[in-house]
């Protein structure tokens, strides 16, 4: 599974970053960022899920790598 | 070094035909979906359930008041309307009997809250950078030290005004720290934030008058920092440029005003109102002092369930808009409140779910115009709340019949009588 933000809807109301803060950071505005590759480990699923379904822009998603 | 002469000038005569003003129009509402008033006692003790009611039967209801205005309360409405800077305009925000002139877009009178693009965009970036959660956590020790001084003063006494002997006092304390504004004005903004956004309906001369007082205030804080300058958010507008150019007088002490107002009265409501859900639900309180690490969940239900922040738009052309005819400068209320609380939306949105583990909220807005200060919010409602329930994990409330709600805009207790002992 791997992590893709849409910058182009992302307002920065950070709630991926509050919940899953292993796997989104902030930029220097405050803009929700994804941590390196994206990758998200089986174990950091859940909180993966958990930012997804929190975002209020619905900005974030969750791809099924082929 | 030149003098800078921007904030030296007398005030703008305004024109005559500065702005339009209409009728003020109060009294017992007939029919909520056709004559609605944010004004009313009836809304002001309970609008979820009018809110409610017209979601049933009428999703965008009208009124001729306040010039004419439209409320949706379904999420999807109000969502689209946040979306679309376009059709609906933040050339005003608060919805009372004055517009400002066509001709104050797209800056507007409080920049960026009160600007649409493309202007707003760059306002915005000005200040995202103070506001950031990084940022905003700088001032998590010296807010938690200030609420444990607030309860320390408790010592002693078997019931508080939760809301006037606490919450008020935490958003007040760090937004004047956050601008550099003497601590002790505290009871001056709460003047200037009541004449802002509860004063609608008084006589225009008065209107005016105070909001004469609250510039006046800001130009003197302008000229204190003029003389010595220091690191905080007035020094910074007053020296940040845009486009080339340092900011207009106007757009400086605009701003100053967007977060004096915006910052106190929201994060207050916030406070209060997550302390009077836990006052009557013992159960709820039981759980969080038992399990303080649910509290962030917590906190982001109470901002959806009370939600203190609706705003307005003006509509920019005449249309038909999902049904209904808009004039050019209707009101839109666009009630983030009712959204929070549509069962289209969030499952149970009448209850209060402290575990809501979904929770797609709209408290902080939609689209361009997030609230820029949400992160503080956040960070001042968390640790308010982990500091009073360490300290006063027992309380109730002192007299239901006591407790009192701000009118308006802005929702949330302003006498909230509570026995801690």
């Amino acid at each position: 599974m791997k992590l893709h933000i849409d910058s182009k809807v992302c307002q920065g109301h950070g709630r991926c970053y509050d919940l899953a803060p292993e796997l989104f950071g902030d930029d220097d505005e405050g803009y929700g960022q994804v941590l390196g590759d994206g990758v998200v480990p089986p174990e950091k699923e859940h909180d993966a899920r958990r930012a997804v379904a929190n975002c209020p822009e619905h900005a974030i998603e969750l791809l099924e790598e082929s | 070094m030149t003098v800078d002469d921007r904030f030296t000038q007398d005030r703008d005569e305004r024109p005559e035909d500065f702005g339009t003003r209409s009728e003020i129009i109060t009294g017992p509402v007939a029919d909520w979906a056709t004559d609605f008033s944010h004004f009313e006692p009836e809304w002001t003790a309970d609008p979820y359930v009018i809110q409610d009611d017209l979601r049933q039967r009428c999703p965008i209801a009208h009124t001729e008041r306040f010039g004419g205005g439209w409320l949706p309360v379904r999420y999807d409405d109000v969502a689209s309307i946040a979306y679309d800077t376009e059709k609906f305009s933040s050339r005003a925000i608060i919805m009372g009997n004055f517009r400002p002139p066509v001709d104050i877009a797209p800056i507007g009178g409080s920049p960026p809250i009160s600007s649409d693009p493309p202007f707003h965009h760059d306002a915005r970036k000005l200040l995202l950078p103070a506001f950031t959660k990084k940022n905003v956590s700088r001032l998590e020790p010296s807010t938690r030290a200030f609420c444990h001084s607030l309860i320390d003063s408790f010592e002693g006494r078997d019931s508080v005004d939760a809301a006037h002997d606490y919450a008020q006092h935490i958003p007040m304390r760090v937004i004047a720290d956050m601008l550099g504004f003497p601590p002790e004005d505290g009871p001056k903004f709460r003047q200037f934030v009541e004449n802002t956004l509860e004063g609608i309906n008084l006589p225009p001369e008065e209107r005016i008058e105070r909001m004469e007082a609250l510039g006046d205030y800001l130009l003197e804080q302008v000229h204190d920092h003029l003389a010595n300058p220091r690191d905080d958010l007035t020094t910074y507008l007053i020296n940040a440029e845009l486009y080339g150019h340092k900011l207009q007088a106007e757009h400086v002490t605009g701003t100053m005003a967007l977060l004096l107002i915006a910052g106190i009265d929201t994060t207050w409501s916030a406070i209060g109102s997550s302390l009077w859900h836990l006052a009557r639900a013992p159960a709820d309180l039981a759980r969080l002092t038992a399990e303080p690490g649910l509290l962030p969940t917590a906190v982001e239900e109470f901002l959806r369930a009370f939600a203190p922040v609706t705003m307005a738009r003006l509509v920019r052309n005449d249309m038909t808009w999902r049904g209904v005819t808009m004039k050019a400068d209707d009101w839109i209320l666009l009630s983030f409140p009712a959204a929070n609380r549509d069962p289209a939306q969030f499952d149970r949105a009448g209850e209060i779910v402290i575990d809501r583990e979904e929770n797609r909220h709209a408290a902080f807005g939609l689209g361009i115009h997030r609230c820029v200060g949400s992160h503080l919010a956040r960070m001042e409602l968390r640790v308010a709340l982990e500091v009073w329930l360490e300290r006063i994990p027992r309380f109730s409330l002192a007299d239901p019949a006591a407790v009192t709600w701000s009118a308006g805009q802005i929702r949330g207790p302003r006498a909230l009588p509570l026995r801690i002992g």
